[in-house]
């Protein structure tokens, strides 16, 4: 094989795994994803990544499972929260969360082991610490 | 003394951009005394920064309150040690440490190459200047860290509880000098272009800072991981967070740089794929910083949303639009010089990792910025999680680690095809060997991905000690000297090339780790009474007694309560005991009743962990305090104004209170195989980079023999 | 009052250090000792790969032939340094070592 053809080939192949990994990355990405919403956008029958702060005072420990609920980062629209699994360090009232789970019968119940929670920012001032 | 450190801050953002003026003038005009003022400017910087660091840093050991940045960060009962790595956990005092960083590197590189590289060193004094005046500016005009309360506070607000671990610490400073680091290849090669001189003679000068900047952070992610592994309640060490991806994203591109600058430095091609490449590792280095500040990405870590994040933006996009720009311009200097003589060669494989590494870390990038993506294209914020990120880049990592194996095997230019399987026997076979085994004894096949990267780690191991082994022994047949001495001379001779294999070697183990203990971890959490035990992966923990202590906790964070358990474990006659436990710092929330602040600041885990060549036993506690409630809230009413000393009386009562009848509490057990493998190969990747880096007896050599007697034939004979 | 103060110290001194090399005019060093350094360490670094080259061969990854040939072309490229170094080390005066 002459060194052009020999050139050509090996572009056709480099672009050929290109074009095969943008493909995978983007259906993978695609389906793969859940939505960041808020307590007021979530409905039921589909995953979503809850986005919130918990609302002061609404945690509970009920055996196993961890009860709260979350609110609009502005806004009142709240929704309960059923969890189980790990709890971050920082989780207390107040603090912003994420927590993939579905709405079921107008409690969210949340994917085991999947509250996030913010570090209280070192950066700006927290409410609660002066 | 605040006004002292502004004041530097001052001049020396002045001063660097003297650097720049004087820096271009001089390599535009040829005026030599114009560069060697730039060169000065940028040492008279680092003097400045250095000043400047001191003079905060001393606030910090003094805890002078007068100081905003002091009275935010640290606080009387603060130890020493974390008084002092408070300064960067700071957003002011971090940007503070990143630009004495890279003006101290600065210094070494200019000063290094004072006589050399005369077109190109000007146009690189530029460069640094110009960065490290971005920094400068950000701190003057934005975040200074040497804002004064006018009222200084009698105590200040203290560490944030979950940053008081050594690991976390001494994580920045590494992370920054591997950003820092990454900035002097790029200065070079943007002078470089800009000088016309686009041959490997920048490369050469800087290749060292290079590979220290590439060891630092990597040294720097490994820690975060670390830390993540010991400090956290979750037990893992990567949670593919956006924070932590924006620190691997420019390793994984410093990799590829570091491996095709080879090939430059001895065929002359791959020049666009170089500049290219240490533009985008300077840049995501850029972004790496900016990420973590920005808040535009929602991540336990986020610093918050700053002030500061769209001046990083319009720096980094004039950073990115300067060097396509230079690079597109300079297109036709930048030809190839050979031909890629034989797909067998090392330079094609080292072309293929770098094509591995720079779609693993477009995989990374697509994942972290996914939400913004998604928002761009469908309106919604979605994002994608760990299992995503696992799936695509197992695969990868899989052929890198393939890679890492074959590529010491190669050698320049071409490779026999016949030899080929000669030089390839013996790792396949011990590769065979290692599935065989691995089926027979082990459970190993339960995850195929785990089963497949055990083996490569095999074959890649086997690959250098062959290597090595080989030769030594071809060494022997030409000198004829002792094993352990030909070995020596071997390494000794060739630093680069034999570092590097150990590099490699230790990836290889890293991965190891990484497959095991991710595959074949057993996990699990209960709610325990005393005396109450359960089971994991064979191991019988019973929990045997509750703590509580007031002071004085495992960690030497300086909590003032923590409550806690002491577990036996015992598994075939072995058995040990482990003390996890739960640190509560106060908080001073005035919404809250005098005792109940003293529970209601931050909490976090003291995991215990018992550390094993084989595995690793991890567990965490959650104590549920909510048993105390209604006599902390009593003690509210009743002592609301009690005194010190009274209060620690208070905290005493409860805590005897709850060991003497504690309420269930919540337990997670890891057991993972193989965990600390993971950090022992990064300690080897440290070992390899330091042998690979380390100056060649050559060097040396070169300064004592006379140039003129040097002729080709002698200077081939042995040494 | 101090942070004044500080400025104009500052400026004071970092002025005079950046001023000294402008006062000291008229060093004019040849562009060729510069290129000189540079290709004595490409000339180094070819020297290298001629000696990895024979150690792979002596490790059985290259065939006599392959090795001739990969040889050859590396002493050629070693000789184009040493005419390089020999041309430009005619035209400067021996001015020492590297340092």
């Amino acid at each position: 094989m002459d060194p052009s053809r020999k050139r050509k080939v090996r572009l056709v192949v480099a672009l050929t795994a290109a074009v095969l990994l943008a493909t995978a990355l983007i259906y993978t990405s695609f389906s793969a994803s859940t939505e960041a919403s808020k307590p007021s956008e979530i409905k039921p029958g589909r995953s979503y990544e809850l986005t919130g702060k918990v609302v002061n005072g609404s945690i509970r420990h009920d055996g196993d499972d961890l009860r709260f609920r979350v609110r609009d980062r502005d806004g009142t629209t709240s929704v309960p929260v059923s969890y189980t699994g790990v709890v971050p360090d920082p989780f207390r009232d107040g603090r912003e969360v994420i927590v993939s789970g579905e709405l079921e019968h107008g409690t969210f119940v949340a994917e085991r082991d999947s509250l996030v929670t913010k570090c209280p920012s070192k950066f700006t001032k927290d409410e609660q610490s002066s | 003394m605040a006004g002292v450190g502004s004041a530097c801050l001052f001049i020396a953002l002045l001063t660097a951009l003297y650097a720049i003026a004087a820096s271009v003038s001089g390599a535009r005009s040829g005026r030599r005394e114009w560069v060697t003022s730039g060169r000065r400017a940028i040492y008279c910087v680092a003097g400045l920064c250095v000043i400047a660091f001191g003079v905060l840093e001393s606030a910090f050991l003094r805890s002078d309150f007068s100081f905003a940045l002091v009275a935010e960060g640290s606080s009387i009962e603060t130890p020493t040690f974390y008084k002092v790595t408070a300064l960067w956990a700071t957003q002011d005092g971090s940007l503070l440490l990143w630009v004495t960083l890279l003006s101290l590197f600065s210094t070494t590189v200019l000063f290094l190459t004072r006589r050399s590289l005369r077109d190109i060193a000007p146009w690189a004094t530029a460069v640094l200047g110009g960065v490290a005046a971005f920094f400068l500016l950000l701190m003057i005009g934005w975040e200074n860290p040497f804002d004064t309360l006018a009222t200084p506070p009698a105590d200040g607000v203290g560490l944030n509880p979950l940053l008081r671990h050594p690991a976390m610490m001494i994580h920045p400073p590494m992370l920054y000098t591997g950003y820092v680091g990454f900035s002097v290849p790029f200065a070079f090669a943007i002078g470089a272009l800009v000088a016309r001189r686009p041959g490997a003679d920048w490369i050469r000068a800087t290749r060292r800072f290079a590979l220290i900047a590439w060891t630092f952070l990597g040294t720097g992610i490994m820690l975060g991981a670390l830390w993540s592994y010991t400090e956290l309640g979750w037990g893992g060490y990567w949670a593919w967070d956006p924070v932590e991806n924006a620190s691997l994203m420019p390793w994984l591109v410093g990799t590829a740089f570091l491996h095709s600058i080879m090939v430059q430095e001895k065929r002359g091609m791959l020049k666009v794929w170089n500049v290219s490449l240490i533009c985008a590792t300077f840049t995501l280095a850029l972004l790496g910083t900016f990420l973590v500040r920005s808040g535009i990405l929602d991540s336990i870590h986020a610093f918050g949303a700053s002030t500061i994040g769209v001046q990083f933006l319009v720096f980094i996009g004039l950073v990115v639009a300067l060097s396509a720009g230079l690079i597109i311009s300079r297109l036709p200097l930048l030809r190839s010089e050979a031909k890629l003589d034989s797909l067998l060669s090392r330079e094609a494989f080292f072309l293929l990792n770098n094509l591995v590494l720079v779609g693993l870390c477009l995989v990374i990038m697509w994942g972290t910025f996914f939400p913004l993506i998604s928002e761009a294209l469908t309106g919604t914020k979605a994002s994608v999680g760990p299992p995503w990120f696992d799936r695509l880049v197992t695969p990868l990592a899989l052929v890198l680690v393939l890679l890492t194996g074959i590529g010491p095997v190669l050698a320049w230019r071409r490779f026999t095809p016949a030899a080929l399987w000669r030089v390839l026997a013996v790792p396949i076979a011990a590769t065979g060997a290692a599935l065989v085994l691995l089926l027979a004894f082990t459970d190993a096949a339960d995850s195929w991905t785990s089963l497949l990267m055990f083996c490569l780690v095999a074959f890649v191991l086997t690959v250098v000690s062959q290597e090595l082994w080989r030769g030594t022994a071809a060494r022997r047949t030409m000198t004829g000297e002792s094993w352990p001495r030909a070995l020596g001379r071997l390494t000794g001779r060739n630093r680069r090339r034999y570092g590097g294999y150990l590099v490699h070697a230790g990836i290889a183990v890293l991965f190891l780790g990484v497959a095991a203990s991710s595959a074949f971890v057993d996990q699990r959490d209960v709610r325990l009474r005393p005396g109450d035990s359960f089971e994991v992966n064979g191991y019988q923990v019973t929990y045997r007694e509750p703590t509580a202590k007031l002071g004085g906790d495992s960690g030497g964070t300086g909590a003032p309560i923590s409550f806690g358990a002491v577990l036996d474990v015992r598994k075939d006659g072995k058995h040990f005991v482990l003390r996890p436990s739960r640190n509560y710092y106060s908080t001073a929330d005035p919404s809250l009743g005098t005792i109940s602040r003293l529970f209601e600041g931050e909490a976090t885990s003291e995991v215990d962990v018992r550390w094993g060549l084989t595995r690793n036993f991890w567990m965490a506690i959650r104590p549920d305090i909510g048993s105390l409630d209604k006599p902390i809230r009593e003690a509210d009413a009743k002592f609301a104004n009690a005194s010190g000393d009274v209060q620690a009386l208070i905290v005493a009562a409860l805590a005897e209170r709850y060991r003497r009848d504690p309420p269930p509490a919540a337990f997670r057990a890891i057991s993972s195989p193989f965990v600390v493998w993971i950090w022992i190969g990064g300690g080897i990747v440290v070992l390899g980079a330091l042998v690979a880096a380390w100056p060649s007896p050559e060097a040396r050599l070169r300064r004592v023999r006379s140039l003129y007697s040097a002729r080709l034939g002698q200077e081939l004979s042995r040494a | 009052m101090e942070y004044v103060l500080a400025l104009v110290v500052l400026a004071l001194l970092v002025a005079a250090v950046l001023s000294v090399p402008l006062r000291r005019r008229g060093q004019e060093e040849h562009l060729e000792e510069t290129r000189l350094a540079e290709l004595r360490a490409a000339k180094e670094a070819k020297y290298r790969e001629i000696r990895d080259a024979e150690l792979d061969h002596q490790m059985g990854k290259l065939s006599r032939d392959d090795w001739r040939a990969v040889d050859r072309d590396l002493r050629n490229e070693a000789i184009d340094i040493l005419r390089e170094l020999d041309r430009l080390e005619g035209k400067v005066p021996q001015g020492g070592m590297d340092r």
